[in-house]
C-alpha cells in the first residue's frame, strides 16, 4: 500500500492544507503504515453484502417553513475575522490564476 | 458537611432542596478545588466562574421562591469543549477556534441549564475528538488523577479526569469510537455512550456525523443515569435524533439486578494486547454478575476484529468532510490574509497554522479514502465491514440481553508512550468501536485495580439499540456488588 509524497501533497491540496515539506514526507510514512492496517477490511468485505452508512434507518426530515426567531447580523458577524458593513469580508475569490 | 465535593450528584442535589447547603456554597466549593488543584491535572480549558455562581444563584432563589426544583438542580457539571455554549470560549482544544465565543447553545447544553445544573467550564480533549490521551489537545494534556504521568484518556479525558478528581461530581462527554467509556475506563469512573441518536447532537461539533453522540461521566451509575435522562430525548434540531421516548435509566439504575439476565462474554475481546491484569479483573466481574444470579453464555462476534479497520476509514472519510467547514471566514482563525492572497490560499494557510498533526492526518487520509479509485476499494469496503458487525451484534443479541468486555485492553500508558505512533494509539479503542459502527449503547463501569500496576480497570457493557436501559441495570448491580466487597474505588485514588 505505497502511497508516495506526491499524492499526499495532491490530496493536501484537495483537501486545503498547506503541508510543510517535513509534513509531507513525515505523513506519507504514516499514512502507508496506516492504509497497511485498515485495508484489512477486503479480508471480509465480500461484494454482496450492503453496505451500512448509518446505523438508524433515515429517511428525511422536514420541518413547516415557517419564519422564527434566529440571530441578527451583529451576532452572527461577531466572530468573524473580517467583516464589512453586514457581510463577511473575505479575500478575493475570482482571478485566482492569475 | 464536611466536603461538598465528595458527595454524589443524588446527595448534592438532595442537600440543596433540602436547604442544608446553597448551590452557591456547593458551586463555590468545586471552584476553589479546580483553583487549588487543577494546575496539576488540567482537565479545564476554561472555568466559568462567574457563570457559576450566577446559575447556582438563580437555583438558589428559586428554592427560595418555593419552586420545585429538579432531580439534578445545584449540581455541578464540567461540559466537554466540544459543546457550543453561548458567550463562553468554545475551542474543541484547537488552535483554529481560540477565542471563538459561540453564538448559541447546544441542545445538550441547553437541557442541562434548564434543568438547573451548574455548568463550571470546559474541558479538554483531544483536537476535534480525534485521540485516546488528550495529548492531542492543542492546548497541552490533561494528567490522570490517579498518576499524573499517564494518560487520562481520550477524548474526554478532561472530563472524566474533572469528575476523578472531585472538580465536579457529573461531566458530560462525547463517544465517536469511545470517548466516554476508555477515559471512564482508565480514570475509575462511568461513563456512558447513549444509543446513537438518543442524545441531541445540535451545537456538537462534529467529528463523524454518522457516529457521535453524546453521554454523562460520573462516579456512579445513578448519577450518570439522572444525567443521561436530562441530556436524552428527541430534538427537532438534529434530523438523526430518535422520535421515541427515551430509555428509563433512572429505574434501571435504580432496579440494579441481574436475575435471570443472559449475559454474553465476547470471545474476541482477550488474549494477545491484553494486559493480565486487566483480564484478570474482568474474569472476576463476570464471576461477579454469576454470582448476582446472571446467566453467563461466551458468544462469539467474528468481524468485531475488523472495527477498528473499518472504523479508521469511516470515522476519517467522515470528518475530512465535516472539517471543511473551518474554512477561516465566518469564524475562528485567518492566517496570510496580507491582501494579495486569493481566499483558497488563506484558508490552506490558516487550515495548516490551526490544526494539529492527528487532524491533518486524518483529513488527508479521509481524502484518500474518498477519492475516485479508491472509494470502493476502501469507503465502501468499511461500509459492508460495518454491516457485518451489526449483524454479529444481532446474533449476540439473539441470545443475550447484553455484550461485557474489558473496556480497554490496557490500563492508561504514560504520556508521550504513544504519541509518535498512531497505530498503537488507536488500539486503545479496540473495544469500544463496534457499538459506535452499530448504532447500540454501552458504558463503562469500574471493575477494580489491575493487580499488575495498581490502575483502574473498566467493565464495558453492552446493550441493543434503545435498550440503554438493560446496560445501566447490569452496571448498578455490579457497582453495588463492588461497592460492597471493597468499597468505592476512587477511594484508593492518591489525594491530590
Amino acid at each position: 500500500m505505497a502511497i508516495t509524497r506526491d499524492e499526499v501533497a495532491h490530496l493536501a491540496r484537495l483537501s486545503r492544507l498547506a503541508l510543510s515539506e517535513d509534513e509531507l514526507e513525515h505523513f506519507a510514512t504514516q499514512l502507508e503504515v496506516i492504509l497497511g492496517a485498515v485495508a484489512r477490511v477486503a479480508e471480509v468485505a465480500a461484494d454482496d453484502i450492503v453496505p451500512t452508512s448509518h446505523s438508524v434507518p433515515l429517511t428525511n426530515v422536514f420541518r413547516p417553513d415557517e419564519v422564527r426567531p434566529s440571530l441578527d447580523p451583529a451576532a452572527a458577524l461577531a466572530a468573524a475575522p473580517a467583516t464589512e458593513g453586514v457581510r463577511f469580508r473575505v479575500p478575493r475569490i475570482l482571478d485566482e490564476e492569475s | 458537611m464536611s466536603d461538598l465535593t465528595r458527595l454524589t450528584a443524588a446527595e448534592t442535589a438532595r442537600i440543596v432542596r433540602d436547604g442544608e447547603a446553597s448551590a452557591e456554597d456547593v458551586t463555590q466549593a468545586h471552584l476553589d478545588r479546580i483553583a487549588k488543584v487543577d494546575e496539576k491535572v488540567h482537565a479545564f480549558l476554561h472555568v466559568d466562574a462567574e457563570g457559576a455562581i450566577a446559575a447556582a444563584r438563580r437555583v438558589d432563589e428559586r428554592r427560595a421562591a418555593g419552586e420545585q426544583l429538579g432531580p439534578l438542580a445545584g449540581v455541578p457539571l464540567a461540559l466537554k469543549d466540544v459543546f457550543t455554549m453561548e458567550g463562553v470560549p468554545t475551542t474543541c482544544g484547537s488552535k483554529i477556534l481560540e477565542g471563538w465565543r459561540p453564538p448559541y447553545d447546544a441542545t445538550v447544553t441547553r437541557r442541562i441549564k434548564d434543568a438547573g445544573l451548574v455548568i463550571l467550564g470546559k474541558t479538554n480533549m483531544d483536537e476535534f475528538a480525534m485521540g485516546s490521551s488528550t495529548e492531542n489537545s492543542a492546548f497541552g494534556p490533561t494528567h490522570n488523577p490517579w498518576d499524573l504521568d499517564r494518560i487520562p484518556g481520550g477524548s474526554g479525558g478532561g472530563s472524566s479526569a474533572s469528575v476523578a478528581a472531585y472538580f465536579a461530581p457529573l461531566a458530560i462527554g462525547t463517544d465517536t469510537g469511545g470517548s466516554i467509556r476508555q477515559p471512564a475506563a482508565v480514570t475509575g469512573t462511568v461513563g456512558a455512550k447513549p444509543t446513537y441518536g438518543g442524545v441531541s447532537r445540535y451545537g456538537l461539533i462534529a467529528l463523524a456525523s454518522s457516529l457521535d453522540q453524546a453521554g454523562p461521566c460520573a462516579r456512579n451509575v445513578l448519577d450518570a443515569a439522572l444525567l443521561h435522562e436530562v441530556i436524552a430525548g428527541h430534538d427537532p434540531f438534529d434530523s438523526t435524533s430518535i422520535d421515541a421516548p427515551a430509555p428509563a435509566v433512572v429505574d434501571a439504575a435504580r432496579r440494579a439486578d441481574v436475575k435471570g439476565m443472559r449475559i454474553g462474554v465476547v470471545r474476541e475481546f482477550a488474549g494477545d494486547g491484553y494486559q493480565a491484569g486487566v483480564e484478570q479483573r474482568f474474569r472476576e466481574a463476570v464471576d461477579t454478575l454469576t454470582d448476582l444470579g446472571a446467566q453467563v453464555v461466551e458468544v462469539s462476534c467474528p468481524h468485531f476484529t475488523y472495527a477498528l479497520a473499518a472504523y479508521y476509514l469511516i470515522l476519517p472519510s467522515e470528518c475530512s468532510s465535516n472539517l471543511a467547514r473551518f474554512d477561516a471566514m465566518r469564524y475562528g482563525l485567518r492566517v496570510g490574509d496580507d491582501g494579495t492572497r486569493s481566499a483558497e490560499e488563506v484558508m490552506s494557510m490558516t487550515r495548516d497554522a490551526g490544526f494539529g498533526d492527528e487532524v491533518k492526518r486524518r483529513i488527508v487520509l479521509g481524502t484518500y479514502a474518498l477519492s475516485s479509485g479508491y472509494y470502493d476499494a476502501f469507503y465502501g469496503q468499511a461500509q459492508r465491514v460495518r454491516t457485518l458487525i451489526t449483524d454479529d451484534f444481532t446474533a449476540a443479541f439473539e441470545r443475550c440481553d447484553v455484550l461485557v468486555s474489558p473496556t480497554t485492553p490496557t490500563t492508561a500508558f504514560r504520556l508521550g508512550e504513544r504519541i509518535d505512533d498512531p497505530l498503537a494509539m488507536y488500539l486503545a479503542d479496540l473495544c469500544t468501536i463496534p457499538s459506535n459502527l452499530s448504532g447500540g449503547a454501552a458504558m463503562s463501569v469500574p471493575c477494580g485495580l489491575a493487580p499488575d500496576d495498581g490502575l483502574p480497570v473498566g467493565l464495558q457493557i453492552m446493550a441493543p439499540a434503545l435498550a440503554d436501559d438493560r446496560m445501566y441495570r447490569v452496571a448498578a448491580a455490579f457497582e453495588a456488588a463492588y461497592v460492597d466487597a471493597h468499597g468505592p474505588i476512587l477511594d484508593g485514588a492518591p489525594a491530590l
